[in-house]
């Protein structure tokens, strides 16, 4: 009990926190700070209660009194239907370490993020709503009852709204808002039908796990697969993603992408937990989408030259590999395979941690350039490695850990994945096994294909800004930023190599959790015993070891060449002297410019190029005149395959001839009392002929 | 008692029709003041004994539909200098056919609706709603703030008629809170025409359509 005490002491603390920005003169900054401090409360109780629930068994005595009974908790309410039943359980309680965490350090960073000059009205939208954002993120976790799950949705849902929208001066943030919130009221209204029909088959709007099998148990499936697959952006669904997190402040799109898309895998998890018996389509086909959505994700992600659209499509490609984890899971309980359970929804939930840490990271750290450069086009940066080290380090930490690669924590999750993949690869199942097996080896293979593109597509975003030379005059407006935001980034650096190294530390609550999910998983069985992990500390001792030789060896070179450099300038020294003179390998240029450099846009043109058949890239050039054109135009954009090539257009067709309807909206108070009469006498007619 | 109530209801459908036909505002709002003045008199006779809440929803309708909101309304409309309505969406005698035609159609449906028989007299139900009815086409077709809001009382007068079937069954303190969000409304408005007059130079809704979207 006293754990659930603290989880809602910790809602409080974020739901209420923002309130005083709203009152307090924005003159001042004791409005943001005072939100900040209430966040960082909110987060410090929130992994409180989250620890007492883990170790609260052998606290000891100290507790005993204030525990009291497990954690749960079930009121009656005023609404006529559901109560306010919530518990703490080990799924919710792994969800909910990154809902406390990341909120709070991203509250911290948001004190660094702008000056009290720039904020002005912007804070006094975005204090309060992304504390109500984290806290009905919580509360979504703990509902137990349909109703209250989909309040807290709903309010989820419009206060990152408004939290994405704070800074609704352009034109282009107002779309991605409405978007957003068209995109998410779809994913909502699947979720009423999904837990209407929930009540109609066990007569409650509890969520408690349902006896044998429902009737109707494939269509809540897939409307959970649909209504969750919103939040969460499965492929086709994740029209609203990329340009709701791109036009959000960097914090929000943190928060965003880090922990609010993981409630839609929470959901799906979840349902799937209330419905122990499941055919095998339903694993089959999460696996399936979870490799269409990771594979379409990081194509798209490839092609992008905004650097928090293609983190946007990275996080997509990130949910498909959770997905396949699920899928993983599926098959696993419908073949009474506890290993791919394990290591399947093992890796999923340590995926979801994961990225939680690195995506974040990597949104907060893009948000220390795009604050400083004004500009989000990475063709228009490079260079900000010279000009911020410290950023660049961290920005390169999460872009290793993403590409999962050893010894950080992205590729001790992808690792387990693998694992699980191969192991479907011994045909022994019943039933489905046949049938899942080829799909589940072929997920593998695509699991590596997306692993290889995510090592390009990071390359070239921090190839093409941080390193090189400045390419505008915007790249060389950036500077170190403030320690309020390098301070949550070190931490999420820090958690990442921790959870690399030492993943065990993160299985023993994930362990937990899948039993709670697959209850029939025998006692002896432990992710550790089937996949082995006792080498990540070794070995990330040894990578540690030769990076730092190899940065050392670097540092010496350079200082030797520098040194060489200066004699040589010094000798050639003459007057009429070409500065900067060609080296060796120049290919022959005598004036190099910072826009002879490879763009990001051009490292990533083979592999756009090559998916062309996905990713329908717009773009062309202008025939060059002469043997020496004096201008010359190229262009290439990947726009969003689905929103902008199949959506939009039908929108566009809609509002030429839609607006018709408008001649209703008169504006004039006697048309709309006209029409209460007409509808008064209808429904009076209407009455009439019934009795 | 119940030929003094069809009396006075055929009086209140007759003042309808009159309230329909006048183009003068200020005609318009003494016939709607004694509209209101005769229909605080019902309460007394609807029931055989007269009860305490009764007496109450008296003396409040009279003293406020039939006194203070028309007071206020000619004060406003003194301030506003304005007269009569000048080209209505359907013109006067058009829209006197049309209440009346209203009235006649309510009056040969009214049995089929029912929960007559219970009243105390069969005039109650019809009276309540061709009076609603009326409110709604004074509420249409007139562009005068002023018009629009004695349409609004005629409206309310037909509720309130349809609230004596009830006055037994409704607590006192609903009627009460009807009366006085009409009041508190009424009150409203008419400042507020003030206000639009001065700032606008006129009364038309019409020019209200900018607010729309």
């Amino acid at each position: 009990m006293l754990s659930l005490i603290l989880v809602f002491a910790a809602i409080a603390a974020f739901a209420l926190g923002g309130l005083p920005s709203c009152i307090i003169s924005p003159r001042t900054s004791a409005g943001r700070v005072l939100a900040a401090v209430f966040s960082l409360a909110g987060g410090l109780l929130g992994l409180a209660g989250l620890a007492v629930f883990a170790f609260g068994s052998s606290l000891g005595e100290a507790f005993t009194l204030a525990q009291g009974g497990p954690a749960s908790l079930d009121l009656a309410w005023v609404l006529p239907w559901g109560s306010f039943s919530v518990a703490l359980d080990p799924l919710s309680a792994v969800f909910l370490a990154p809902v406390f965490a990341i909120p709070a350090l991203g509250s911290l960073y948001g004190l660094g993020y702008r000056s009290d000059r720039e904020d002005r009205g912007v804070r006094r939208l975005l204090d309060p709503f992304y504390g109500i954002l984290a806290a009905s993120m919580a509360l979504v976790l703990i509902a137990r009852d349909g109703v209250l799950f989909l309040i807290a949705w709903e309010v989820m849902a419009m206060a990152a709204f408004f939290a994405a929208t704070s800074e609704d001066e352009g034109d282009e943030v107002r779309r991605a808002g409405w978007v957003y919130l068209i995109a998410t009221h779809i994913g909502t209204l699947c979720l009423f039908a999904m837990f209407s029909l929930w009540n109609a088959e066990t007569g409650s709007f509890a969520l408690l796990p349902s006896q044998g099998i429902l009737a109707s148990g494939g269509i809540l499936f897939v409307l959970a697969v649909a209504g969750f697959g919103f939040k969460a952006g499965l492929m086709p669904l994740h029209v609203w993603l990329p340009a709701a997190h791109a036009n959000a402040p960097s914090q929000v799109s943190g928060v965003m992408s880090g922990v609010m898309l993981k409630l839609g895998i929470y959901g799906i998890i979840r349902v799937c937990s209330l419905m122990p018996i499941a055919p095998a389509w339903w694993g089959t086909t999460l696996l399936v989408a979870g490799a269409v959505t990771g594979i379409a994700g990081i194509a798209f992600a490839i092609g992008q030259s905004d650097i928090k659209r293609m983190l946007a499509y990275s996080s997509i490609e990130n949910i498909g590999i959770i997905a396949m984890g699920m899928g993983l899971a599926l098959l696993g309980r419908t073949n009474e395979r506890w290993d791919w359970i394990l290591l399947g929804l093992g890796a999923a939930l340590f995926h979801v941690w994961n990225h939680a840490l690195f995506k974040s990271l990597l949104f907060f750290a893009s948000g220390g350039v795009v604050h400083a450069a004004e500009t989000r086009d990475m063709d228009a940066l490079g260079g900000i490695a010279r000009r911020a080290p410290a950023l660049a380090g961290l920005f390169l930490v999460a872009s290793l850990a993403i590409c999962a690669l050893p010894p950080l924590n992205g590729f001790a999750g992808e690792w387990l994945l693998y694992l699980g993949l191969f192991r479907t690869l011994d045909i022994g199942g019943v039933g489905g096994g046949i049938i899942s097996a080829p799909v589940a080896a072929v997920a593998a293979v695509a699991l590596a294909l997306i692993g290889s593109l995510a090592v390009a597509a990071f390359v070239r975003l921090y190839g093409a800004v941080f390193l090189g030379s400045p390419r505008s005059g915007q790249a060389e407006m950036v500077h170190e930023p403030r320690a309020a935001m390098l301070i949550p980034m070190a931490i999420l650096a820090a958690a990442c190599l921790a959870l690399g190294v030492f993943p065990r530390i993160a299985l023993i609550p994930i362990e937990a959790a899948v039993r709670s999910w697959a209850p029939t998983i025998p006692a002896g069985a432990s992710i550790a015993n089937i996949a082995s992990l006792w080498w990540t500390a070794p070995l990330g001792t040894v990578l540690a070891a030769i990076a730092l030789t190899m940065a050392l060896l670097t540092r010496s070179f350079r200082r030797r060449a520098r040194g060489a450099a200066a004699t040589r300038a010094a000798s050639t020294a003459a007057p009429g002297a070409i500065s900067g003179a060609p080296g060796t390998w120049d290919c022959g240029y005598a004036r190099p410019t910072p826009r002879m450099q490879y763009t990001g846009s051009s490292f990533g043109a083979s592999i756009v190029h090559m998916l062309a058949f996905v990713l329908w890239p717009r773009g062309g050039r202008e025939k060059a005149k002469g043997f020496f054109p004096a201008s010359w135009r190229h262009e290439a954009s990947v726009p969003d395959a689905i929103l902008d090539r199949a959506i939009m257009p039908v929108v566009e067709w809609g509002g030429s001839y839609l607006p018709r309807i408008r001649v209703f909206q008169r504006g004039q108070t006697h048309m709309y009392v006209l029409y209460v009469l007409i509808i008064t006498i209808a429904l009076l007619v209407f009455s009439w002929m019934g009795a | 008692m119940i030929e003094l109530l069809n009396a006075l209801l055929v009086i209140v459908l007759v003042l309808n029709l009159f309230a329909l036909g006048n183009s003068r505002i200020l005609s318009v709002i003494r016939i709607v003041a004694v509209q209101g003045a005769l229909l605080g008199v019902i309460p007394l006779l609807v029931h055989e004994r007269i009860t305490t809440p009764a007496l109450i929803a008296a003396v409040a309708a009279i003293g406020l539909k039939g006194i203070a909101i028309p007071a206020i309304m000619i004060r406003s409309l003194r301030a506003a200098e304005i007269k009569r309505e000048v080209e209505p969406l359907v013109g006067l005698l058009p829209s006197i056919i049309l209440g009346a035609l209203a009235t006649a159609v309510v009056l040969l449906f009214s049995r089929k609706l029912g929960a007559a028989s219970e009243a105390a007299s069969n005039m109650i139900i019809p009276a309540s709603i061709s009076t609603v009815l009326v409110g709604f086409i004074l509420l249409i077709t007139r562009f005068k703030a002023l018009s629009q809001v004695l349409g609004y009382l005629v409206l309310e007068n037909g509720i309130f008629i349809f609230g004596m079937l009830l006055i037994e069954a409704i607590p006192l303190v609903v009627e009460m809170g009807l009366l006085l969000d009409l009041f508190v409304g009424i009150f409203v408005i008419s400042i507020i025409t003030n206000h639009i007059n001065q700032a606008f130079s006129s009364m038309d809704t019409r020019e209200l359509v900018s607010l729309k979207e």
